[in-house]
């Protein structure tokens, strides 16, 4: 296949990385075949709380995918060429993340065989039908996108014409497919916490935050280990970019503070006592929901102060406080918030299982090999672009080096120990 | 001009449709359901199933659940005790978990815990079918009966988020493993599907009344067709006071209680 | 030249393993029974032409199934003019048993056991108290 090769060689720690990722992505796979023996019964899910981890990590992997817009919109529309190393690695985490959305949805399903029937049968009415439209047309449009433009490069040649209709179109589509996520639970009449309009852009607010936080990550960990650096400048824009959209998104939670407690209409103010306020009753997601606003709140305050953000040192921790605390506030609370009181008033805790951890953990590890592999591919294509034509030999030499350098760099490292 | 959800979902994916601009054809598609729906409301020579179940008959019989064995055995709901594999089709529930609690507050304790029958609503607007993305569950037009296709459902479990009474369960694990015998005469679920009560439609095919209003000593429960100014519980819903769950989201139920 | 044996025994064993499928066939096709079918006692007739069923009794079971679950319509016409209820458990299994009848010919086709079975119940364990 197109340039796998390139992943092929790697220093040794490359392939402990690697075999380390391959040999967990083993064990979860078994815990699966566990699951579709047994019944999803195996997971801590219940009658009442009827969708968990796997489907919160959906939601929030949709936000690191649709992230990539960051970037992209950056460079094509504003012309600012400090991104034009990043943006490639952007696209790449995109189409990892897309895919482990749709993992994570493909194991959460009863009867997985049946799959097909969403497409045999579409229903134009159900957001999920439009949901799984989007993302596998995320999926194609960031890959044609990748492959195109990675091609180019490695011949040196101008990407063709026709692939920029395609990167423009990528835009709204990335936005897209965060707005019907959010339909998909703005639209239910019964469960308050999440119908409210707030939600679409609370979802985009949080994932231009938390998608490119990790992206800085990454570039970051790339400069450290292999020496390719997408340039200070590029770092600053995307530090920007996270800042406004913490912001933003801390000033859309505070606004639902306010119209919940203020109004003091119970249906709405469950879910802050669920989460961060706290009543006899509702105790599982308290501290989840607490340590999140905590870390969020932090995260802002550190990325407000310049100087943070100027130290690449200080501005990577606070990336990753930005990271956790909205992966916890996605990925963790928010779809189970909807479900903690049952229509019927009755509170039921969730708590996920060993099993479900475990293929939780594994969808990630699927998606940091592949990030893995993507980044060294395109690592090396542009390595060898750029070093003049004798020096390329050696180059390409260090950079296999030097390949553990996706060992930090994926989202596995920050994401599976919360999980 | 009244604009209904249905058409404001429709005129949402329509504009998705052209956001994007693919499908072009599924906006041809959508209009003329939207059409077929309208027209098909137009014309009331079609049924719409109900039910009524009367509290105060309910309460003079503590402790009966006869409409639940008997609904149990129709369709060979298996038994577990952990609650959070339970499947329930009919079950009872404290009388003041049904309506806004702000409603009950001085109600005696024991009247308030008074155990009440409830069942899926066969909702007018059923946001279960709005949501299902396989058309596993669907209005059947002729008696207004929210269906389940047991063959199509793909486990995904959208129409337990979105169903706002908890009328739904996900077999979890094998139904089989609790049940203790086996209904030749109804097919049990598999491990992987959702499931919910479809007011034994497979009994009403053959002229039979629901498992639940047959077995029921009381007679607390009518059934009948609420389109039929005739019918019987159209003339008790004429007569007296009666409540449906949560009318306030629009989903227009079709059980009423009466109190 | 030691080897020779050898070399010429690999041979064969080689030629043995690889023509295994037509050996396996000839003798197949000279020992092989087609099943013996439990049929019913005292009817004469199927639902269908027999020779319409045994090639395409999965094809009127799923049109049954969506006739039944999809459209509302219970009532099956057969060619003879017969009316049947669509019902897998309740028509089907009346005159045919699971075990000797259709479990034995699809052993015997190798198709395994549809996977029907996980729902609709066949009458002979319905009886049986399930542990
Ligand atoms: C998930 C459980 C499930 C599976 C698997 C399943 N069915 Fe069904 N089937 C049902 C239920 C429930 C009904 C509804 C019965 C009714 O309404 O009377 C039904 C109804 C039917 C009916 C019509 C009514 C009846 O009583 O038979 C047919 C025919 C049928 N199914 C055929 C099949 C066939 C053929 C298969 C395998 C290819 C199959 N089903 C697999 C659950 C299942
Ligand atoms: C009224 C009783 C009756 C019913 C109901 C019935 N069958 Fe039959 N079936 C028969 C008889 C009798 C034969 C053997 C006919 C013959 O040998 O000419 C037969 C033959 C068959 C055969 C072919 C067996 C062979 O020898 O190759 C199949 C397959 C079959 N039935 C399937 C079904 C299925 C599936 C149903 C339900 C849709 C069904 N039958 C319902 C009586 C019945
Ligand atoms: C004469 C042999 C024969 C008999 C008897 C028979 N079957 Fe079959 N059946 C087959 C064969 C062969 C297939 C596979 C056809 C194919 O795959 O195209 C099949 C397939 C099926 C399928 C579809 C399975 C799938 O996975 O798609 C169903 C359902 C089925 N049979 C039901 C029955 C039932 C119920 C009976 C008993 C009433 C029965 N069959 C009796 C030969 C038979």
């Amino acid at each position: 296949m197109f340039m796998v090769e390139k992943a092929l060689v790697g220093s040794r720690r490359y392939w402990l990385w690697v075999g380390g990722l391959l040999a967990v992505i083993g064990l979860s796979f078994i815990a699966y075949l566990y699951q579709l023996s047994h019944g999803l019964g195996v997971t801590g899910m219940s009658r009442n709380v009827s969708w968990g981890l796997y489907i919160g990590q959906f939601t929030f992997m949709v936000g690191v995918a649709a992230s990539a817009v960051m970037v992209v919109l950056p460079y094509y529309l504003h012309n600012h060429k400090e991104f034009a190393r990043m943006t490639v690695l952007g696209e790449f985490l995109a189409v990892s993340s897309v895919t482990m959305c749709m993992l994570f949805v493909f194991v959460d399903m009863g009867r997985p065989m049946r799959v097909f029937n969403v497409f045999l049968y579409p229903q134009f009415h159900s957001v999920m039908f439009w949901d799984m439209l989007s993302l596998s047309g995320y999926l194609l449009i960031n890959a044609a996108i990748t492959l195109v433009s990675l091609h180019a490069e490695q011949s040196d040649l101008h990407p063709p014409r026709w692939i920029k209709p395609i990167i423009l179109l990528s835009i709204p589509w990335a936005i897209s497919i965060h707005t019907v996520t959010a339909f998909l639970y703005a639209g239910l009449p019964g469960r308050m916490s999440w119908r409210t309009p707030i939600m679409a852009p609370r979802f985009l607010a949080s994932a231009f935050a938390a998608g490119p936080a990790l992206l800085i990550l990454l570039c970051l960990l790339l400069r450290k280990l292999t020496g390719y650096d997408v340039g200070k400048k590029a770092i600053q824009g995307l530090s920007v970019i996270v800042t406004y959209a913490m912001a933003i998104n801390v000033f859309f939670i505070l606004m639902q503070l306010f119209t919940a407690m203020y109004s003091n209409v119970p249906g709405l103010t469950e879910e802050f006592q669920d989460l961060y306020l706290g009543t006899e009753a509702h105790t599982s997601l308290l501290p989840w929901g607490r340590i999140s606003l905590l870390l969020m709140v932090v995260a802002l305050i550190l990325l407000l102060i310049p100087k943070v953000r100027h130290n690449e040192r200080t501005l990577a921790a606070a990336c990753v406080l930005v990271f956790s605390s909205l992966w916890i506030d996605k990925g963790v609370c928010m779809v189970v918030c909807g479900f903690i009181t049952s229509p019927l008033g009755t509170i039921t805790r969730y708590v996920p299982t060993l099993p479900e951890m475990t293929i939780t953990l594994g969808v990630w590890a699927v998606g940091a090999i592949m990030v893995t592999v993507f980044y060294k591919i395109a690592l090396s294509v542009e390595i060898a672009r750029e070093a003049p034509a004798a020096a390329a030999y050696e180059f390409a030499e260090r950079s296999a080096a030097a390949g553990h350098a996706e060992i930090l760099s994926s989202p596995g490292a920050t994401g599976g120990s919360h999980a | 001009m009244k604009f209904t959800r249905r058409e404001f979902v429709e005129l949402s994916g329509a504009c998705l449709v052209a956001l994007s601009g693919r499908k072009v054809l599924a906006v041809f598609t959508g209009a003329k359901e939207s059409e077929a729906a309208s027209t098909g409301e137009a014309t009331s020579t079609k049924k719409r199933l109900g039910m009524l179940i009367d509290t105060k008959k309910c309460l003079r019989a503590q402790n009966c659940t006869k409409c639940i064995e008997a609904c149990d055995q129709a369709h060979n709901i298996p038994v577990f005790q952990n609650p959070a594999h339970q499947i329930k089709w009919i079950w009872e529930e404290p009388f003041d978990d049904l309506f806004s609690p702000a409603e009950t507050q001085y109600l005696e304790k024991d009247r308030k815990d008074v155990l009440t029958p409830v069942l899926c609503n066969q909702c007018d607007e059923p946001p279960c079918v709005r949501v299902c993305p396989t058309g596993a569950t669907w209005k059947r037009e002729a008696d207004g009966i929210v269906m389940m296709d047991w063959h199509r459902c793909i486990g995904c479990r959208y129409c337990m988020a979105a169903c706002p009474y908890g009328s739904r369960s996900f077999n979890w694990v094998d139904p089989r493993t609790g049940l203790k015998t086996l209904n030749p005469d109804f097919p049990t679920r598999t491990q992987g599907v959702v499931e919910k009560c479809t007011f034994c439609a497979e009994r009403l095919d053959k002229g039979q009344l629901p498992a639940c209003v047959e077995a029921c000593p009381e007679k607390a429960m009518v059934f009948g067709d609420l389109n039929d100014p005739q019918s019987e519980i159209r003339q008790l819903l004429a007569s007296s006071y009666a409540l449906r769950r949560r009318p306030e989201l629009g989903t227009g139920p079709n059980v009423y209680y009466l109190i | 030249m030691r080897d020779r044996v050898w070399i010429v025994a690999g041979l064969l064993l080689f030629l043995a393993v690889i023509t295994y499928p037509f050996w396996h066939g000839v003798e197949a096709r000279a020992t092989s029974q087609p099943p013996v079918l439990v049929l019913p006692a005292h009817e004469k007739e199927c639902v269908a032409p027999i020779s319409y069923m045994r090639t395409s009794h999965m094809k009127l079971l799923l049109d049954w199934r969506n006739s039944v679950v999809r459209n509302d319509q219970r009532k099956y016409v057969s060619y003879d003019g017969k009316v049947y209820d669509m019902s897998l458990t309740g028509t089907c299994m009346k005159c045919h048993e699971k075990k000797g009848f259709c479990d034995r010919c699809h052993e015997y086709a190798g198709v395994g056991t549809p996977y029907c079975w996980n729902c609709h119940v066949d009458p002979a364990l319905a009886e049986v108290k399930r542990p």
